[in-house]
């Protein structure tokens, strides 16, 4: 893995008088339900973990189960109350005041669901807010704007009001906004829930064009489970503040770590989230068949070949090396049995 | 019993009537009562009971305690009197430098901070008054009355009419448009055509400090409240107090502090106008979705950036809300703050209603409302102003208003020096028409008002003789008949029953307050004054509203009228109805039912207008009709914003029956008016006031908290 970004190593948020005092005594062992009885509500619960550079990770979980907290404890809109978290190395805890707003200025971006645009600045003037706030002279951050404008694909519409625009153009803005000042670290708080279903399904493929073009490294918050998949590089499934399972999307549908994670896992077409290299058999390379297919391949795009073939399906690499085989009964195996008990 | 089960709530309130009524016909009116010898008037009578209180003496006529009690809160005027003399006069005497004498002097803390915040003030007034009117105080501020007799001509000229007239005219075009330049430049023309240019600039330059500095320190108190806690612990009584006080209440107070003229008018407008400033900035603040401030913080806003290009842009709906009534307020002090000694149209206004001269009254309240619509709407341009990054302008398109205003200037100058030739020996009327000296529709207006009186006198006096003989006399002898005893059980009854311990207890401590201030047959007078005022506005209001509801088009224009009508001075509601009615309680009466008929107008629209539009669909699903829906749906959901608007008119009729005083009420306005010209009136001023205050902030309590239990129950809080 390359470098990390952001670093969390048991992040506590809990709400309540006495949180800190209460979570000291506890020595780490945070149970929910007697911190309620105490008046305290626990947001995160001992979340570790690490976001390598140009990485997506997703994080997961139903409304309540302190994913956006987590992600507020990250940029630091709310503070931890226990643990610590380093971005890029620096221990974002101990930054002053100062440092904290430099932080935000130069290596922050941040999308939020209700979009959170200023309502009295137009498009143009909602992007140029940041850079505005940071001192860059008007017209460099207005023709700096204008660049983000097109990026987003608003040309023409820079100088309406938020109020004038549908919500997936508005969420347009937030997104250009939060990347106006080129930050290296992307939050997004469910960014696409309040929009469409068709919108939605736009929105994120143009945030994939978006990402394979910036390569920033990604927070993701939402509340779909498909949309994690889609999207990301590693997904983290969280249920009342803990982290439940954290790994790619092929490892969580293959192996739920919980029985909560594999409630999700349930429903999900498999075919569409596992690649050729997920379950392929890299024992025996002999006897193949004349048909070769990638290993990053999706099943979906691949099945209907490999189901037309009697023999063994070789599976090569980028650079046409043959790293492994997959029956054709496999492929019936992965996408219709073996549901209950793994796979 | 099976109805008792089903409307419990509707037999407590029978049964708190039944109590009601017994305690009011089992006690009986003393023989030695009379309404006017009820009160403790500060002479010496032998029938007069005496206490002695913190060496305070009060003399009181005593009744039987059910009937009334005593007033041991009587020494409390007096107390606060004292106090602020003492602290005036002796508290912390210090030693100051004195510019003029060039030596030491010593002076109680308080006098010497009060002396440095008028002159302070003054010399903010007369700077803008001079550049309207010229004048030398400014130059003399600066230097000495010495220097301006060795250089005369370093006197400000002030700016010919036609200058501030294009100015006004020009700044409202590039505020808002031609419409509103049109409106600016007619106002001005017709202010000045009007000969009332001067006492017009008056009252502008003690507007234009007294605004805007309310709207800072407003502002400022609004962000500090809603940055702390404790801030807005220690404010929000006050607030709450504030709301309900009549204005003339707290003129004597500042009579004493800061001493007559534009300065102290300029304060007391402060203190009047902050409150609401202070309310709509915190309730605008707290209404910002949290998203928004974190999308601030994230784009690294410094604390400071985040407050004033995040929030207050965010939240300006309601700050320009409380501009507005900052406005408002200034216009109404400008008119009330002349019993203490401001120039301007107040002061004409006031002297014309005091010499009976409706035409002079209505063509200087007439100036005052077209003042003030201007500034209202000026501000509320500005506000919703926006920048245009795209224009590819000119040098000539970019400045073209400086120019404009250039070139009208020097216009304006060549004018007035041609004027001296024109209008050689009178009069120069291209610099300036002096007060009087103008058009004059004040004969035409007083004309007017003889002939009604001469061809409707008859009817009018009819009208007037059966309202008062068979309407007011007896209701108002209704309030007085109840023993003070009934009345206490009948408020906190109300209270218990509506907000149970804790509103019982608050209704109690206020009403407590007045009974046993001096004031309670007064104040009786005032209740019934303001709840027959109240009554009549409600049912004028609540119809009216339910009407132009019916069309969006109506519903609009409707609310228009009633931003209109409310940035009218209160005192300007006075003049059409003493041209009607002269000076009687009826007269009263009606401006308060206009006046107060405002917010109950509003506020019905507005709450007929939020009931939510799927429900209107659903119930025209379920067929029900136009009636049906209103009586079914609309008017249940919307009743608490109606209630509350019930509680605004209530405020505005308390306000208008204490300054109908001026016409002669028997109230408590006017004792406070009394106050104004009494030595020792601080006290009593202030404690009246107080009295006023509370028993608007009973009915504000009880209606608030009934309004928040039943949004709580339709779910729509």
């Amino acid at each position: 893995m390359s470098e990390t970004v952001i670093k969390c190593e048991s992040v506590y948020k809990i709400f309540g008088e006495n949180a800190k005092k209460m979570l000291e005594e506890s020595n780490g062992n945070v149970d929910a339900k007697t911190f309620q009885e105490k008046g305290c509500i626990v947001g995160v619960n001992n979340a570790s973990f690490e976001v390598a550079k140009g990485e997506m990770l997703v994080v997961m979980g139903l409304s309540g189960s302190g994913k956006s907290t987590l992600l507020r404890c990250i940029s630091r809109l709310t503070d931890a109350t226990g643990g610590k978290i380093f971005i890029e190395g620096q221990d974002l805890l101990e930054l002053n005041n100062k440092e904290l707003i430099e932080l935000r200025r130069n290596k922050m971006g941040m999308v939020f669901q209700s979009f959170a645009l200023l309502p009295h600045k137009t498009v143009v003037e909602n992007i140029a807010f940041p850079l505005q706030i940071k001192g860059t002279n008007t017209q460099e951050s207005i023709s700096r704007a204008m660049e983000m404008v097109k990026l987003v694909g608003l040309d023409g519409r820079e100088n309406y009001f938020p109020r004038e625009l549908s919500g997936g153009q508005q969420q347009r803005v937030g997104i250009a906004r939060s990347l106006a000042v080129e930050p290296d670290i992307w939050f997004l708080d469910e960014p696409f829930s309040a929009l469409d279903p068709l919108i939605r399904k736009e929105m994120q493929d143009e945030f994939l064009r978006l990402q394979e073009k910036l390569q920033k490294t990604i927070m993701f918050i939402t509340h779909d489970f498909d949309e994690a998949l889609k999207l990301a590089d590693r997904i983290a499934i969280m249920k009342d503040g803990i982290i439940e399972q954290l790994d790619t999307p092929a490892n969580i549908v293959l192996n739920p770590a919980t029985e909560y994670v594999r409630k999700f896992t349930e429903e999900v077409p498999r075919e569409k989230v596992l690649i050729i290299e997920d379950v392929m058999d890299t024992s025996s390379k002999d006897n193949l068949g004349d048909l070769k297919v990638s290993k990053d391949e999706i099943i979906e795009n691949v099945a209907e070949k490999i189901l037309t073939q009697e023999k063994l399906v070789g599976v090569v690499d980028s650079s046409n090396n043959i790293v492994g085989s997959i029956k054709p009964s496999k492929i019936i195996d992965t996408v219709f049995g073996g549901r209950k008990n793994g796979s | 019993m099976e109805y008792l089960k089903k409307y419990p709530k509707l037999f407590q309130w029978l049964f708190l009537l039944i109590v009601f009524f017994a305690l009011c016909f089992a006690i009986d009116v003393p023989e030695t009562y009379k309404f006017i010898r009820g009160q403790a008037e500060f002479v010496k009578d032998p029938n007069q009971s005496v206490y002695f209180f913190l060496g305070k003496e009060v003399r009181y006529y005593a009744f039987d305690v059910f009937w009334r009690l005593p007033p041991l809160l009587g020494w409390l005027p007096i107390w606060i009197n004292d106090s602020l003399f003492f602290l005036m006069n002796e508290w912390m005497p210090m030693e100051f430098w004195n510019e003029d004498t060039q030596e030491f002097k010593t002076r109680p803390l308080l006098l010497e901070i009060s002396r440095n915040l008028t002159s302070f003030m003054t010399f903010l007034i007369e700077l803008i008054r001079e550049i309207l009117l010229g004048g030398l105080e400014t130059i003399v501020a600066f230097t000495s009355w010495d220097f301006i007799d060795a250089y005369p001509w370093l006197e400000l000229p002030g700016l010919p009419w036609t200058i501030v007239a294009a100015g006004a005219a020009i700044l409202s075009y590039k505020l808002s448009g031609k419409g509103l330049a049109l409106f600016a430049g007619l106002t001005m023309i017709y202010i000045s055509i009007f000969g009332q240019w001067k006492p017009s600039m008056q009252t502008l330059s003690f507007i234009l400090v007294a605004a805007p500095l309310s709207f800072i320190f407003g502002l400022g108190l609004g962000i500090a409240a809603y940055k702390s806690k404790r801030v807005e612990k220690a404010l929000y009584p006050i607030l709450l107090v504030m709301q309900t006080m009549p204005q003339y209440a707290v003129l004597v107070p500042a009579l004493v502090l800061f001493g007559v003229g534009d300065h102290a008018a300029v304060i007391i407008t402060m203190v009047v106008a902050v409150p609401p400033m202070i309310l709509l900035t915190i309730l605008g603040l707290r209404a910002i979705p949290p998203e928004v401030i974190e999308a601030g913080r994230m784009s690294g806003c410094t604390n400071w950036q985040l407050m004033f290009k995040v929030l207050i842009p965010t939240a300006r709906r309601d700050i320009l809300i409380g501009v507005n009534q900052v406005i408002m307020v200034c216009f109404s002090m400008a008119v009330i703050s002349a019993f203490i000694g401001a120039k301007g149209l107040g002061f004409n206004l006031l002297l014309a209603l005091n010499q009976l001269n409706i035409g002079l009254a209505l063509e200087a309240g007439l100036c005052i409302s077209l003042i003030a619509i201007l500034l209202d709407k000026m501000s509320l341009a500005w506000a919703n102003k926006q920048t245009d990054y795209f224009g590819n302008l000119t040098f000539f398109q970019r400045n073209k208003n400086v120019i404009f205003f250039a070139a009208s200037f020097v216009i304006g100058i060549i004018l007035a020096y041609v004027g001296t030739f024109i209008f050689k020996g009178s009069f120069n009327y291209l610099f300036e028409i002096p007060h009087n000296k103008g058009i004059s529709t004040a004969d035409f207006w007083n004309k007017g008002v003889d002939w009604i009186f001469d061809t409707f006198f008859v009817y009018i006096k009819a009208f007037n003789t059966w309202l008062i003989q068979d309407v007011l006399q007896p209701m108002r002898a209704l309030y007085l008949r109840m023993p003070a005893v009934a009345t206490l059980v009948l408020a906190v009854g109300a209270g218990y029953l509506i907000g149970g311990i804790r509103s019982a207890l608050v209704v109690a401590a206020l009403t407590l307050f007045i009974a046993l201030s001096p004031w309670w047959d007064r104040a009786l007078v005032t209740l019934y004054m303001a709840t027959f005022g109240v009554v009549i506005s409600c049912l004028i209001g609540f119809t009216v509203g339910t009407l132009c509801f019916q069309n969006k088009k109506s519903a609009a224009f409707m609310l228009g009228v009633c931003d209109i009508f409310q940035t009218f001075p209160s005192f300007v509601y006075l003049i059409p109805v003493m041209m009607l009615f002269g000076i009687t309680d009826t007269s009263v009466l009606i401006a308060v039912i206009v006046y107060a008929t405002i917010p109950a107008t509003r506020y019905t629209i507005e709450g007929l207008r939020s009931v939510p539009v799927g429900l209107h669909e659903a119930a025209t699903m379920s067929g029900v009709n136009k009636f049906q829906r209103l009586t079914k749906i609309e008017f249940p959901l919307a009743f608490p914003h109606m209630m509350l608007g019930l509680n605004q008119t209530i405020v505005f009729a308390l306000f208008m029956v204490i300054i109908g005083a001026f016409i002669g009420t028997e109230d408590l306005g006017q004792y406070i008016l009394k106050a104004l010209s009494d030595k020792n009136g601080a006290g009593i001023g202030l404690t009246l006031g107080i009295c006023v205050a509370f028993i608007g902030l009973i009915f504000d309590n009880l209606i608030r908290t009934w309004v928040g239990k039943r949004k709580k129950h339709l779910g729509i809080a």
